[in-house]
Order: structure tokens, then C-alpha cells, then sequence
């Protein structure tokens, strides 16, 4: 079939537009509206005993000011707490705009509406408020140790505990097997802050139509959908007259997924009352400061482990550090405990954390979201195993590798969509046989003893990965084929940057037999599809894409029993081919789709010569049978949905040379190896690409990026300039290889790519490090200070810090 | 309130803005070309990147009163008579955007860039774009349509 796409390198379709200037992000739009800015805390704990706007009013320009008293009823409520769990005990989320007391830098206190930016941020300026000090909690130790609350009313600061535990399988508790086991070791493992930062920031536009009682808004948002849901809700609209639009978005990695944003629902709540455009684009401070992060954790791990370095027992205990509120829940460190068991069997496994509040910049899903931690714990244990036990790393890692023939393997844990953690399909010593090979494994010994006698220190690292993608509930897809033969797909969630009009029109055109140029697909849009959960959780392809297949078929179906009818044949002897309907192995025999279409829908009156064929004196059949057969509708299309009983499981696995400077401590990358199984690829140059783009993060929060926090809850380096986003300079060339080992839950066999990139990359560069310098790195991230700190506090302590020695 | 006048695109231009409009204010909302992104606002990530007399600068950090009577090439500016140019089609080619909101940005500095060095070797190729920041691609993509770009304008010429 010469429209068989799936699987193939196709280019993106959104490239034409998005290259000539003519993308639409959110500032984009909305060329006439008013704009607004936010005065927001400069403190980072305090309570607000006057707001004083005496000098703002005379401003040219100025339309509105709102605090929390003028908010109605619906906007001044707390906005949702987006997931609740029932370890989530103390769950707080913020107001949209703050009432009485502020919990971090950035949370916004009075909202300002000028006729532009500038103006806006001059009256913010002229705004007083005054603060009574209050004591701020920075740093997770000290938020579980001090006397200083973040909420009043939450004790110890803990918004949240959770014990899970699999018990060995002979009844024993892991404690009990660790203390039991012929070696154990115990450590603590540290994670800095980082952030998704897309390079365009958040962003929320609405129109209000006076005329209809309708709303429009568009936002830069990853789940149009459900803020659609929300405004409807608190502005106490019904849900037919609110529509949601997430227009070319300029990245996400997650910070998008919250919502409603506090701007999602004042500028709506604005624009209405105002009877106005009103538009918010987010800079890039407020981005750092108001937004949310992701990433810190404490982690304590003892783990006991036999001969071979299998793990019979593991036992982590996490502090997560979630900021000042919870609207997401505690997804991040749920993922983190199930994720950390890896490609791994593990013989017994506790893990215990505490989510816990701190006067900061919430927390919420960043690209890998709890993953690179729970894999940068396991990763190191396997890294300290071998260590000790004198054996190769990845010796250590596949004495412990669920084997091809065990799937489906049951870890038997909670995921984080509520489901067993059970993977379905996966070949771990397939995928590290293809890594040793690609970075030169075996022989790098060879290598590092060679560049030792010229006094270079070269490392190399190992890191392996699971990732649970493709999370329900469910995402839809609707698909119609018109009377010119276009066909026209959308779906719900949204899409910012991974191609979906690519490929999900690849998917439709293989499915339907249709030349790809006459398919256009629509995500975000809540006007073309109303049910949608969100692009999150690598779970686009696995979940649209297959509603789509689905709908797909559908309509297929129905084309080949209409075809069937006009060409006098069997729908089972009928296929499509570049939009035509034929006889297989007979072409002449034909009817093109387009034609198609138009007999699918009845017509009393011709609107052109093709409709013509369609209209009531020219179609023959039965007298007998009304013109829409009963359980049939008029039209060529279909919808359907995609709801897996649970996510399916990609894995991947990751390799590094490192070189370290003996003088600067410099840590340079000098290869980079990906060995990464999705299933099915429907385009392997946009997997690529997601691969690339997901290391490059993982190798900014390997080495670079951190959230520099004071003691007094003040963000130091908020800005680009100081928070050190890599540039290509510091990114090196990404060799890859794949493995297709095809999910058994979908149709279409395929898993998520969005987020592998990134997981397990400090793991990496912290194992190749450590190769390098012989020093136990267990920081991250780790920058040349650091490095030249630990050189020299591994010296003065005397220890040459190889763990075997310490035990 | 001053008059700015200069050539965008080609294009004689002219508004009236206060003294402190950015020149990535005035190209988006003074004269709606939103090709032009702004990413940082502090000239750190090179979104904003125009071409002013041909030479790439931060219109982010350029106040538009201060570019009258001068030239600017904007990504709107590049394709020519409705064509794509080299340095565009070869970023669509090889995979060197994503969400493509830092796009016009490298594609205004590649430009720029392949008129003074025509045929970069890798570790030019890299230099030319260390100055922008991408958050998706992770750049190996985005280096090899320069390259791609440079080939491509070998074989079409001037």
C-alpha cells in the first residue's frame, strides 16, 4: 500500500508554518486587548496588613485594579487540589489572587488591567503593600526539623506520609531482609530544584461575546480541555458557552499540565466583566517565581544485597520537597517510589516518604516527573553494589533484569494512575547488550588506563530505566472524510512541539488508505473535541493515537459498506488505496472516497455538481429502507476512544564518557550513548528528537541547573542569565540505537517517548564521575565547585571514599 | 512619543511609540510581525533575534527609537517570493525545531552566519549557534541544518 506511513521518517507538517514566522503562540493572538500584570510578593513568607493604591489610579492607561475582596464568589475560593489521595492529608493550594498571607516570592497579591504591558507594570509599581514579616522555611531539613510552619494549620510541615512495602516473598519485611542479608549499605542521596522552562512561559487570552453569552479563551496550556471545565465552574458559566484553544504552544514539559492557573481564571473573569479583551503573557521571572519546579529530594536508602548483587532487600526514605501549596497532589513522589524499582526484580522493597511544604515555588510534573530521582537512587545503589562486591556494573544490573519470558511482571505497587504496576512487555538484557556495545563498554578499561598515563581522568556511567507512559483514563478521536475527499482528524489533548499533526495524520492516513496531504489534524481545540485529559506523562501517542486508529477504523468500515453498495461487491473483497475504494486485485473496479462521502450523507439539495450524485432523484435502492438505515448516521466520520486498563512500560538505558579537568574540575561529556525501546515507532525521527531534547535536559540538571534559594526564601538566580540552561556548547552529540519490543495493550503496539530522555541521565553522569574521579558522587547536580569541593573534602577526610573501604 | 521609520522586510515602515518601546514590542504589537519571540527579555536566549543592516542583534535589548532609518530582517523577511529559504527549508529537513518558539531566533543567526562562512566546519556550525537557547531539540538536530542549510545554498547559489 503506498500509503502506509506509520513507522516511516516523516517530515513535520508544522514546520512550513512554524519556520516562516507564521506559528500562533499565545502573545501572538490578541493584537487589541488590554493587558495585564501582577504586583507579586517580594517575600517570601508574610501577611499582607494593607494594600494601598493611592498613587496607581492616575495612571494613563489604566483600566482595573482587583485584589482578593473584589474577587465573586467562585474566583475567591481556593482553586482545586487537581488530585486527591488519601495520604494527602494537609493538602493546600493557593487563591488566585492571595488572601491575607503570601507563602512564597512570586505569588500574586493584586491584579492590574492597562491598555498595555508597559502601562501595566508602571501602575504595579505605584501599588504599596504592606507586610507583616513572617519566619519563611527554605530547605527541606529544616521544614521538617523547625519550629516555622508554612500552613498554620499543618503540623511539622508534612502535607503528606506514605509507607508502601512488598514483602519478600517468603513473608519476611524488607527491614527484616536487609538486616538479614550477607551485605548491606546505607547512604544518603541529594536532588537539587530545576524546572521545565519552556522557552515560552505561560499565557492566558480571552474574549467575551456580549452579544452570544459566550467565552473564548485561549491559553499556553498542555490540557485545554479541563480548563475549559474549570473557568466554566468558577465563573458559574454553562459549559456550552465556554471554549478553550490552546494555540501553538512554545514548550511545556509539564508546568502546563496545572491548571487552572490563578491567570486562567482572572483574565477570563476580566475579560467578562470588563466586556474586553484581556490578555496575560507571562515573563520570564514570573515563569521562575510564580510558576512551578520540580526535582528536590533527600533520599536515605539501605539495601541488602547477596554475592551476585542481587538486591534482596531495599529500603528509601524520601523527603519531597513540594513548595508552598499541592494542586497537583503528591504525583511526583508516587512516581518516584514506583519508578525507582527500574528494569529490576527486587527481592523486598519498602519506600516511605514525605511530601512537605516549604515557603517556595510549588512542585508539580517536570519532564520525567519523579522518575530521575527514584532511577538516580537505584542507579547508585547498583553503581555502590558493584563497587563493593568488586564486580562490573552492568554485571550487577543484569544479575538483577526481569528477563523477556517474565512479562507480564507485576511489581506488585500502586502506579500513579491508581492501577498495578505491571509491565507488559520489555527485553532489559537485549537493551544493555546493544548499550555496551554502542558506547564501547568492554573496552573502555583499555581506554581510561591509557588516557591515566597522560594524566587525563575519563569516567564512564550506566544508567537503566523503566517508565510507566501512556496513562489512562482515556482520549478520544474523531475522524471525517468530507465530500472533497479531505480528511479531517482532532482530538482533544494538546500538543506543544512533539509533531503531533505529523504524526497522528500518519496514523490516519495508513489506517484510512489516504495520501497523507489530504488529511489535516486538530488538537487542543475544545470546539472540535470537547473529551480530553491532557498531554502529559508521554501518553499522546499512545492514547490519541490510538483513539484515532480506532476512529479510523470506523469510518473505514462504513466507507468499504457503502463502496460495497455502489460497486456492486463484497465489503470483505474491498480495500482503500490513495483515497480510492477497490476490488482488490481489480483497480478498475474503483470509487474514490471523496465520492464516497458524498453518497454517506442523504441530500435533498445539490450544492455542486459531486453532491449531485447524492441528492433524492438520483440515488436508486430500496424503497423500502429509509435513506439513513436504521443505527446509521448521515456523514463519513467516526469517533472513538482509547481507555487502557492500565499504562504500558518503555524502558531505556544510557551510557556516558566523562572527562574531568585535574585542575578546574571541569566535567566534560565526550560521548553519550541511548539504547531506547517505545514499542512501535510511528515516526523514528521525531523519537529521536525526543530523545535528544530529553537528554539535554537531563544533562542541564546533571551539571548545570539548580534553584538557588537563600535562607530567606529568596530565588537568587532567577532569570536566565544566572540559572544555567545549556546551550549547544554543553550539549554533546547523542548517538542512539532502538529496540521495538511492541506494547500487547494497543492496537497500534506503541509506548510513550516524551519523557525517556531525560530520566536517567544524572544517574549517569554521577556513576561516570565517580569512574573518573574515584570520589563517591552522591549530589546532584555537580558543578566544577563541586566537584573541586569534594576532591578536596575527600582528601581531608583521609578516605579515598571507595565505599568498599568505608565498610 | 517619537516617529520611528525604517525598512522591515523590505518594506518602508513607520509608527509613533514612547522612547522606551522595545524593538521586539515594536515589531510584534507596533507592527504585527510576531515571527519575532520573546524568550528572556535580558538578551540571554536569543529569541528575539533580528537582523539589523544584516548583522543579528537582541531585538529585546534594542529600543525601536534607536533603529530609525535602519534596516531589519525579520523571520517573516527570509522566505523569498513565497519560497522557503535554504536556512528554513534545511531546519524543516532535519528535524531542527520542536515547539519552535526559539525557531526565528537561530534561523536569523544561521542566516546571518552562512553569508560570512558559507561552508562552516563543525565546530563553526556550533559556535554560529551557541548564543540561542533551545529548550526541545537539544541542538544536534538544529546544528545539522546548518550544515544542511550551507549545502543547500552551495547547490542553488546566490
Amino acid at each position: 500500500m503506498t500509503t502506509k506511513l506509520f513507522g516511516e521518517p516523516v517530515h513535520r507538517r508544522e514546520d512550513a508554518r512554524l519556520v516562516a514566522g507564521n506559528g500562533r503562540y499565545l502573545d501572538d493572538l490578541g493584537a487589541d486587548a488590554l493587558a495585564v500584570a501582577f504586583v507579586r510578593s517580594p517575600h517570601a513568607h508574610a501577611r499582607i496588613t494593607g494594600i494601598d493604591v493611592d498613587d496607581a489610579i492616575d495612571v494613563e492607561g489604566l483600566v482595573a485594579i482587583y485584589t482578593w475582596e473584589d474577587l465573586p464568589e467562585g474566583v475567591r475560593e481556593p482553586l482545586p487540589l487537581l488530585i486527591p489521595h488519601p495520604a494527602l492529608t494537609h493538602g493546600r493550594t493557593a487563591y488566585c489572587l492571595a488572601k491575607d498571607v503570601v507563602r512564597h516570592v512570586g505569588e500574586p497579591i493584586v491584579m492590574v488591567v492597562a491598555a498595555d504591558r508597559y502601562i501595566a507594570e508602571d501602575v504595579c509599581e505605584r501599588i504599596q503593600v504592606s507586610y507583616e514579616f513572617l519566619k519563611p522555611v527554605v530547605g527541606l531539613e529544616n521544614a521538617v526539623e523547625g519550629p516555622n510552619l508554612v500552613h498554620d494549620d499543618v503540623p511539622g510541615n508534612i502535607g503528606a506520609h506514605m509507607v508502601q512495602e512488598v514483602a519478600h516473598r517468603d513473608g519476611r519485611a524488607t527491614r527484616e531482609v536487609i538486616a538479614a542479608a550477607p551485605h548491606t549499605l546505607e547512604f544518603r542521596l541529594d536532588i537539587e530544584r530545576s524546572a521545565c522552562m519552556p522557552m515560552e512561559g505561560r499565557g492566558v487570552y480571552a474574549r467575551w461575546d456580549a452579544d452570544d453569552r459566550s467565552l473564548r479563551v485561549y491559553s499556553s496550556t498542555q490540557t485545554s480541555t479541563s480548563v475549559r471545565m474549570a473557568v466554566a465552574a468558577k465563573l458559574g458559566l454553562p459549559l456550552p458557552k465556554v471554549e478553550v484553544i490552546a494555540p501553538d504552544v512554545g514548550g511545556g514539559f509539564g508546568v502546563k499540565i496545572v491548571h487552572p492557573w490563578p491567570e486562567e481564571i482572572l483574565v477570563p473573569w476580566a475579560a467578562r466583566l470588563l466586556n474586553r479583551e484581556v490578555k496575560w503573557t507571562e515573563d520570564r521571572r514570573e515563569h521562575f517565581i510564580s510558576s512551578a519546579h520540580e526535582r528536590a529530594q533527600v533520599q536515605h536508602v539501605k539495601v541488602g544485597f547477596d554475592d551476585e548483587g542481587r538486591v534482596l532487600g531495599l529500603d528509601v526514605e524520601i523527603l519531597h520537597d513540594h513548595g508552598a501549596y499541592t494542586p497537583y497532589g503528591i504525583i511526583v513522589p508516587i512516581i518516584t517510589s514506583t519508578q525507582l524499582l527500574g528494569p529490576y526484580k527486587i527481592g523486598s522493597y519498602r519506600v516511605e516518604f514525605f511530601s512537605v511544604y516549604t515557603n517556595t515555588v510549588q512542585v508539580t510534573p517536570y519532564r520525567g516527573a519523579g522518575r530521575p530521582q527514584g532511577v538516580f537512587c537505584m542507579e547508585r545503589t547498583m553503581d555502590k553494589i558493584a563497587q563493593y562486591l568488586g564486580k562490573d556494573r552492568t554485571d550487577v544490573r543484569a544479575a538483577n533484569f526481569i528477563q523477556p519470558d517474565e512479562f507480564p511482571y507485576d511489581q506488585q505497587m500502586i502506579f500513579q494512575d491508581g492501577r498495578p504496576l505491571i509491565y507488559d512487555s520489555g527485553d532489559y538484557p537485549e537493551s544493555l547488550r546493544k548499550l555496551k556495545d554502542l558506547i564501547g563498554w568492554d573496552d573502555f578499561p583499555a581506554m581510561q588506563a591509557e588516557a591515566r598515563k597522560e594524566g587525563r581522568r575519563l569516567g564512564i556511567g550506566v544508567g537503566c530505566y523503566v517508565e510507566g507512559t501512556g496513562v489512562g483514563p482515556y482520549e478520544g478521536g474523531h475522524v471525517q472524510v468530507t465530500s472533497d475527499g479531505r480528511v479531517h482528524v482532532s482530538t482533544g489533548l494538546t500538543s506543544q512541539g512533539q509533531g503531533h499533526e505529523t504524526v497522528f495524520a500518519q496514523i490516519a492516513a495508513t489506517e484510512l488508505g489516504v495520501p497523507i496531504e489530504k488529511v489535516s489534524v486538530v488538537t487542543g481545540d475544545t470546539r472540535r473535541f470537547g473529551y480530553a485529559v491532557g498531554t502529559f506523562a508521554s501518553r499522546a501517542a499512545v492514547m490519541s493515537g490510538n483513539a484515532i486508529a480506532l476512529a479510523c477504523r470506523k469510518v473505514k468500515e462504513k466507507a468499504l459498506r457503502i463502496a460495497a453498495d455502489a460497486l456492486e461487491a463484497d465489503p470483505a473483497d474491498l480495500e482503500i488505496t490513495d483515497g480510492m475504494v477497490h476490488v482488490v486485485g481489480a483497480p478498475s473496479a474503483s470509487i474514490p472516497l471523496a465520492t464516497v462521502a458524498v453518497l454517506s450523507n442523504p441530500l435533498r439539495y445539490a450544492f455542486d455538481e459531486e453532491a449531485k450524485r447524492a441528492t433524492q432523484f438520483a440515488t436508486g435502492g430500496s424503497m423500502d429502507r429509509p435513506p439513513v438505515a436504521e443505527g446509521q448516521e448521515p456523514g463519513l466520520e467516526g469517533k472513538d476512544y482509547y481507555s487502557p486498563v492500565r499504562s504500558t512500560f518503555a524502558s531505556g538505558m544510557h551510557a556516558a564518557i566523562v572527562e574531568t579537568d585535574p585542575d578546574t574540575a571541569e566535567i566534560k561529556i565526550l560521548r553519550y550513548a541511548v539504547v531506547h525501546d517505545c514499542g512501535k515507532m510511528i515516526n523514528p525521527m521525531l523519537v529521536e528528537g525526543q530523545i535528544h531534547g530529553g537528554v539535554a535536559q537531563g544533562v542541564g540538571g546533571a551539571l548545570y541547573e539548580k534553584m538557588a534559594y537563600d535562607e530567606y526564601g529568596q530565588l537568587l538566580n532567577a532569570s536566565f542569565m544566572d540559572f544555567l540552561m545549556p546551550y549547544v556548547t554543553e550539549i554533546p552529540k547523542i548517538e542512539t540505537d532502538h529496540l521495538e519490543t511492541p506494547s500487547p495493550l494497543n492496537p497500534l503496539g506503541i509506548k510513550g517517548a516524551g519523557e525517556a530522555g531525560v530520566i536517567p541521565v544524572s544517574a549517569v553522569i554521577a556513576g561516570a564521575v565517580e569512574d573518573a574521579e574515584k570520589i563517591v558522587v552522591d549530589k546532584m547536580p555537580i558543578s566544577p565547585s563541586d566537584l573541586y569541593a569534594l576532591r578536596d573534602s575527600s582528601r581531608t577526610s583521609g578516605a579515598v571514599s571507595l565505599l568498599r573501604n568505608t565498610q | 512619543m517619537h516617529e520611528v521609520t525604517l525598512i522591515v522586510n523590505g518594506v518602508p515602515r513607520q509608527a509613533r511609540v514612547p522612547a522606551r518601546r522595545l524593538l521586539s514590542d515594536f515589531l510584534r504589537h507596533d507592527l504585527g510581525l510576531t515571527g519575532t519571540h520573546v524568550g528572556c527579555e535580558h538578551g540571554v536566549c536569543g529569541a528575539c533575534t533580528v537582523l539589523l543592516d544584516g548583522q543579528p542583534v537582541r531585538a529585546c535589548l534594542t529600543f525601536a527609537v534607536s533603529v530609525t532609518g535602519q534596516e531589519v530582517t525579520t523571520v517573516e523577511g527570509l522566505a523569498k517570493d513565497g519560497e522557503l529559504s535554504p536556512v528554513q527549508r534545511a531546519f524543516a529537513e532535519c528535524h531542527g525545531l520542536q515547539c519552535g518558539f526559539c525557531t526565528p531566533g537561530f534561523l536569523t543567526t544561521v542566516t546571518a552566519f552562512l553569508r560570512e562562512n558559507p561552508a562552516p566546519a563543525d565546530d563553526e556550525a556550533i559556535e554560529a549557534v551557541a548564543g540561542n537557547l533551545c529548550r526541545c531539540t537539544g541542538y544536534q538536530n538544529i546544528v545539522k541544518s546548518v550544515h544542511r542549510a550551507a549545502e543547500l545554498m552551495a547547490e542553488e547559489g546566490p
